[in-house]
């Protein structure tokens, strides 16, 4: 078999040795296909072995793990801002998003008190990464079923949001923007953010939202591969931990910004009675591709509405907690020109010192682009954590694949595939 | 520390429906935990499953930890963690297991003491991250439908989660073979 290997010494490294291919790689009447892990369709790396009967699928089983790389091993080396670049990693279509959930599981830890200025820009940076990952998604399956058109309308707005996340942290790719208590900088100028922002939601958006629903909603030939393809039920999507659009779209009516509420869609997160952001849950009820890819669509709209609520009323004021005890970083202003903001700062920065962090271990979660992403953090005293287990969404989406797809045509893969929206490097981490 | 407030509503029904079962309770930071012994495990799930006043119907994640060397004492050195979530009643819950390692723990040898009932009967999605329990810490899950390693591959010398497995690994990549190109 080409994909074995087998070293003189060291490990007995084969991958092939399955059960289900021993038993079944010889069978005569059907014949083994693999799906990836370099394929254009898997959009990253990951691995399907499928059974064919004809051009039916009559049997698939997932191999993952080949961007495995030990995020959760290193997380107990890192302290807990380190960390924050380790996780914009596994979710790479959104970046920010990872950082947010990462932090938000930290502070609930902590116990630490955001400052309702943080708390508009984490949750209008919070959405743009909504946005941002399911322009990809979207586009890309229809780039899957062989629009490459409608790719390139979603792709191309990417651009923009590219340029807001480099305008606010610096780097393009992955901001790794939050800090425990706050952001690593203040935004640069709020008019000029403000702007950015603006022209996004309420030019760029909307017209590229248009072209992909004129492109895609009665498209005969898109309908007809996604229709009625991969129908997970309600039932089903409960009993198997599926959560975000995947779950909605089978009519789940959950969604973390709703029942277990933060920043601002929190009541009162100002503090001074502000109401939380107002916004639709969508949902749809038929669990299919379509519908999957209608509330992607519709909660990037919603998106832009919660964006639209709070971008011309950022508040002033710091953007980083009141640093009490040793776990905020104090503004770098101070750092320089005050005693006790160098030590504090020194306290956190160092190596042979860090966090105050209690004895104790708590679970944040927050709905992010693809579902409920947490982080369930063991904190022993020091700086680093003891154990920071990640809740990835990709995970789950991925291991009710084979029941979607047994029975559909070999054509149907790509189609369920886009539309759960596997993310190998959060599935593998 | 502050004392923990132990309100949370199933509780009292966990205590009623098992007076033979030994529970701890925690709260931290709102979070309820409680410590279930293995052996009563699955019957404990089954009723936060089954029960209508309690109905955990989504399993929100399954992890574990390794407490070797953690500051505080613990009933156990590794502890498996379900997550629990009442999409009805939209309350959280965290069971807890403790089980201690019986034989060396620094290899990929499987412990007859590290060893739980699976839950993929009662919520079907726990089977890849009981899987990925598995791999990382070696804890094994009885009368799981598919119990393998899912990230690394099947002979990989450890369990990586581990606390005493260090974080440069221990060489699997230096001494892995080179093949050469026109190999077949």
């Amino acid at each position: 078999m080409p994909y074995t290997l087998q070293p003189d010494q060291g490990y007995d490294v084969d991958i092939e040795s399955t059960e289900y291919l021993k038993t079944h790689v010889d069978a005569p009447e059907r014949w083994v296909l693999n799906f990836g892990p370099q394929h254009p369709a898997t959009h990253t790396t990951l691995r399907i072995v499928l059974e064919l009967d004809g051009e039916r699928v009559a049997r698939v089983t997932p191999h993952i793990g080949y961007l495995h790389s030990g995020f959760e091993k290193l997380a107990e080396h890192h302290d807990y801002n380190q960390y924050v670049c380790t996780v914009s990693r596994m979710d790479y279509v959104s970046p920010i998003v990872n950082d947010i959930a990462w932090h938000h599981a930290v502070e609930r830890l902590f116990d630490v008190d955001l400052t309702p200025r943080c708390k508009v820009v984490r949750t209008i940076l919070a959405e743009l990464g909504r946005i941002q990952n399911h322009l990809l998604c979207v586009g890309a399956a229809a780039l899957d079923l062989g629009a490459f058109t409608g790719f390139l309308y979603g792709f191309n707005e990417r651009e923009h949001l590219y340029d807001i996340m480099d305008y606010v942290s610096g780097q393009r790719f992955h901001p790794d923007y939050t800090r425990v208590g706050g952001t690593m900088r203040d935004l640069p100028d709020d008019e000029t953010f403000r702007q950015m922002v603006r022209n996004f939601i309420d030019d760029r958006l909307p017209s590229a939202i248009d072209d992909i629903e004129t492109l895609l909603n009665r498209n005969r030939i898109f309908i007809d591969r996604v229709h009625e393809v991969g129908v997970v039920s309600k039932e089903d999507a409960i009993a198997w931990s599926l959560t975000g659009p995947v779950a909605r779209a089978s009519g789940v009516r959950r969604d973390l910004r709703k029942d277990e509420p933060y920043l601002c869609y929190q009541d009162n997160w100002d503090g001074q009675g502000a109401k939380p952001v107002e916004f639709s849950v969508a949902f749809a009820t038929d669990g299919d591709c379509l519908s999957r890819y209608l509330v992607r669509l519709e909660e990037m709209k919603q998106s832009a509405r919660i964006i639209d609520q709070l971008i011309d009323r950022i508040p002033g004021g710091p953007m980083n907690a009141e640093p009490e005890g040793k776990m905020v970083l104090p503004p770098k202003g101070d750092v320089y020109g005050s005693i006790e903001a160098t030590i504090q700062h020194f306290e956190i920065v160092m190596t042979n010192r860090g966090w105050d962090a209690p004895i104790g271990e708590s679970y944040g979660a927050i709905e992010g682009p693809n579902g409920e992403l947490g982080y369930y953090i063991v904190a022993d005293g020091t700086k680093n954590p003891w154990r920071a287990a990640t809740r990835p969404p990709s995970f789950m989406h991925f291991a009710v694949l084979p029941k979607l797809l047994e029975g559909h045509m070999l054509a149907d893969l790509v189609a369920v595939l886009g539309s759960l929206n596997i993310i190998a490097a959060e599935l593998d981490r | 520390m502050a004392t923990p407030v132990l309100d949370h509503p199933d509780l009292p029904r966990l205590k009623a429906a098992f007076p033979d079962v030994k529970f701890l309770a925690s709260e931290y930071r709102g979070q309820t935990t409680v410590v279930v012994p293995a052996d009563a495990l699955h019957r404990v799930m089954r009723l936060l499953h089954d029960d209508p006043a309690c109905n955990y119907d989504f399993l929100s994640d399954v992890t574990a930890a390794d407490y070797l060397g953690y500051p505080s004492r613990t009933p156990g050195r590794f502890a498996v963690v379900y997550l629990l979530l009442s999409t009805n009643h939209g309350r959280r819950l965290t069971i807890k297991t403790y089980l201690d390692p019986s034989v060396d723990t620094l290899g990929n040898e499987l412990d007859p003491a590290l060893i739980v009932p699976s839950v993929t009967d009662i919520w079907p999605g726990a089977e890849w991250r009981e899987r990925e329990v598995f791999d990382m810490y070696g804890i094994q899950f009885r009368d799981h439908p598919d119990h393998r390693r899912i990230l690394t591959w099947e002979t990989y010398p450890a369990f990586p989660l581990r606390k005493d497995y260090p974080l440069r690994g221990r060489g699997e990549r230096e001494r892995y073979r080179v093949m050469p190109r026109d190999a077949r």
